[in-house]
């Protein structure tokens, strides 16, 4: 336990490294949201999704769904990791003519399963592979991330209100919850209220956990896989900018362009990041 | 070409349900969607006879869109209905988005098109959705005139994947063509030497009664059912206008990006020659009866006659 709890946090490590070198070739881009679901991925892509590089269209694979499409950066650095994309095209971010567009597009990028960036949409999305597979008698998970400030929309409602009546057990929704959207606090601009309490009334099994850990997202998702009736929430508690306290403490970390200041503090993120890698796989 | 048209016994609703029911015992990938308007399409039968290939989502139209495109990645072959305004203009972005720019695979069927939505008036009166989905990219769009005539173009649609967008009114369209026949190219329904008039929808009917009191005044008329608004059948068209020297559209909606505007646009590339729009102008809908909802936007074949005197002068 104690070994794939290391090696998940490792992994978190790599793909917060990768992040944040790819952000810097770019040298603009969505910063906070990126980082703040790279302990989730690690743990998705480390242990949970059941999806390689020789079979990508294999239809009892597990689906993954970023429906807060602006955090594809970190979805990008995971891709690499587990080797759908080469180190170059990491690097290629946003550059003209790339394949790598900043919200992911599932026609360019391998690996990438669903085209979104239009917030509300992929939760939507996401429903409906789960009410596939449910309707083949799969036992493939789907697995979705939507932002805080996504759930603005509407359209999230009316997704979940789907998969509640559907019970969609394996259907397992990560609510990225790092207080911000791009105009400031979710809770100045529309409050959120208790996002447990909201997806428990619509017919999810709902818990909040600590969203900077690996080893409290793993355990969530193992209780998940033990639901058999109803959809499941995990609410992450997480900070925008999450990993580099530079960035956490910056008021507007949502788009970044950085300025001299950032540029040092970033680098600074990245060689600390780089040396706890070379310490971990040294030990 | 009978003089006079005679409504078909089956109604469109009942077509696009007989029609599903049969793709969907072929092939179990088939599924068809409702938002909670089953009941006005007669599709609500589908539920017991085909239950795994038919959801009703509730009044839901966004996430209606988003779980087409989570049924078609996943390989399903999704055939959605509402009402024209809330499969196109309510969803629109979703539309665009989630299955359009993903590339994947859906049938999007709006009913009650234009003045046949009557009585639900304006909120529910569709006079653009022919414009929106044209806006959107590779997307295919239609708008049918019969009931043989919709019962291929689901099927063709179904074959042919992609975004569809396939307009139809509810109830009983006129009977125009016989079982069998095939619609690839435009319709030609009567030809003539002194204009060209282009109709798709309810307004093919008033183009054959329009064609037929033109005759009596000596002029002779093509009448073209454009039942494919995209792509559009270019090459009839142009051929029509190079015998005729006129071309006068007639549609059942917004005469800016419907139909009117599809044949303005490629006539003005490829063959200009003099051109009248018959449609809705800068208007929204209204409650009210057919008959007269058709008198008040211009929709009839006496429109079709006196613009079509008009624009004989102009050649």
């Amino acid at each position: 336990m104690t070994t794939i709890t290391n090696s998940l946090s490792a992994f978190a490590d790599k793909i917060r490294y990768y992040t944040l070198k790819e952000l810097g070739h770019t040298g603009f881009g969505h910063y906070g949201g990126s980082l703040s679901i790279v302990e989730v991925l690690a743990v998705l892509y480390g242990k949970h999704i059941n999806k390689n590089v020789q079979e990508p269209h294999n239809p009892d694979r597990d689906y993954f769904v970023l429906s807060k499409g602006h955090g594809g950066p970190a979805l990008y650095a995971t891709l690499f990791l587990k080797g759908f994309i080469s180190e170059d095209v990491l690097y290629s971010l946003n550059q003209n003519g790339t394949t790598l567009p900043s919200h992911p597009d599932r026609n360019l990028t391998p690996g990438v399963e669903m085209t979104t960036g239009s917030l509300g949409q992929g939760i939507s999305v996401a429903a409906g592979i789960a009410y596939s597979n449910k309707l083949d008698g799969r036992s493939n998970y789907t697995y979705c991330i939507v932002g805080d400030g996504e759930l603005n929309e509407g359209e999230c409602w009316e997704a979940f209100q789907f998969a509640g009546h559907h019970r969609l057990n394996h259907l397992i929704v990560f609510i990225d919850d790092n207080k911000k959207q791009l105009d400031g606090p979710t809770k100045d601009i529309i409050d959120p209220l208790d996002f447990v309490e909201k997806m428990k009334s619509f017919g999810f099994a709902a818990s909040r956990v600590d969203g900077s850990s690996t080893s409290a997202i793993d355990v969530a998702i193992q209780q998940a896989k033990l639901v058999t009736d109803r959809p499941i929430a995990i609410v992450l508690d997480t900070i925008k900018g999450q990993g580099v306290p530079y960035l956490e403490q910056k008021a507007d970390n949502h788009h970044i362009r950085p300025n001299e200041e950032d540029k040092k503090a970033l680098r600074q993120a990245i060689e600390e990041l780089e040396q706890r890698i070379k310490d971990g796989e040294g030990a | 070409m009978t003089k006079t048209l005679q409504l078909d016994t089956l109604e469109m609703r009942q077509v696009y349900a007989t029609t599903l029911k049969e793709l969907a015992a072929a092939d179990n990938r088939v599924i068809a969607l409702e938002a909670d308007l089953s009941s006005s399409m007669s599709t609500g039968r589908l539920k017991d006879e085909i239950p795994n290939q038919y959801l009703n989502l509730g009044i839901m139209e966004a996430n209606m869109m988003g779980v087409t495109a989570g049924l078609s990645l996943t390989g399903r072959k999704p055939f959605v209905h509402s009402f024209g305004q809330f499969v196109t203009r309510r969803a629109f972005d979703q539309i665009f988005v989630s299955l359009a720019y993903a590339k994947l695979n859906a049938v999007l069927v709006g009913s009650d098109a234009g003045v046949t939505a009557e009585h639900n008036g304006g909120t529910h009166m569709t006079f653009e959705d022919i414009g929106l989905m044209r806006e959107v990219p590779n997307a295919k769009v239609y708008e049918v005139s019969d009931a043989v005539q919709f019962s291929y173009i689901l099927r063709k649609a179904y074959h042919e994947g992609g975004v569809n967008y396939i307009r139809t009114i509810r109830k009983n369209a006129v009977h125009l063509y016989e079982e069998g026949e095939t619609f690839e190219k435009a319709k030609i329904l009567t030809e003539g030497k002194d204009i060209t008039i282009v109709a798709s929808g309810i307004l093919v009917a008033e183009a054959l009664n329009a064609a037929e009191q033109l005759k009596d005044m000596g002029i002779s008329a093509t009448v073209i059912d454009m039942f494919s608004i995209k792509p559009l059948d270019i090459d009839t068209l142009v051929a029509s206008a190079k015998q005729t020297g006129a071309v006068l559209t007639a549609e059942n909606h917004n005469v800016n990006g419907g139909l009117g505007s599809a044949v303005a646009e490629a006539l003005g590339e490829h063959y200009p020659v003099p051109l009248y729009r018959i449609g809705v102008r800068e208007q929204f809908g209204q409650v009210g009866k057919l008959d007269y909802l058709k008198e008040f936007y211009g929709l009839t074949a006496g429109n079709i006659v006196q613009q079509a005197e008009i624009l004989i002068k102009r050649k």
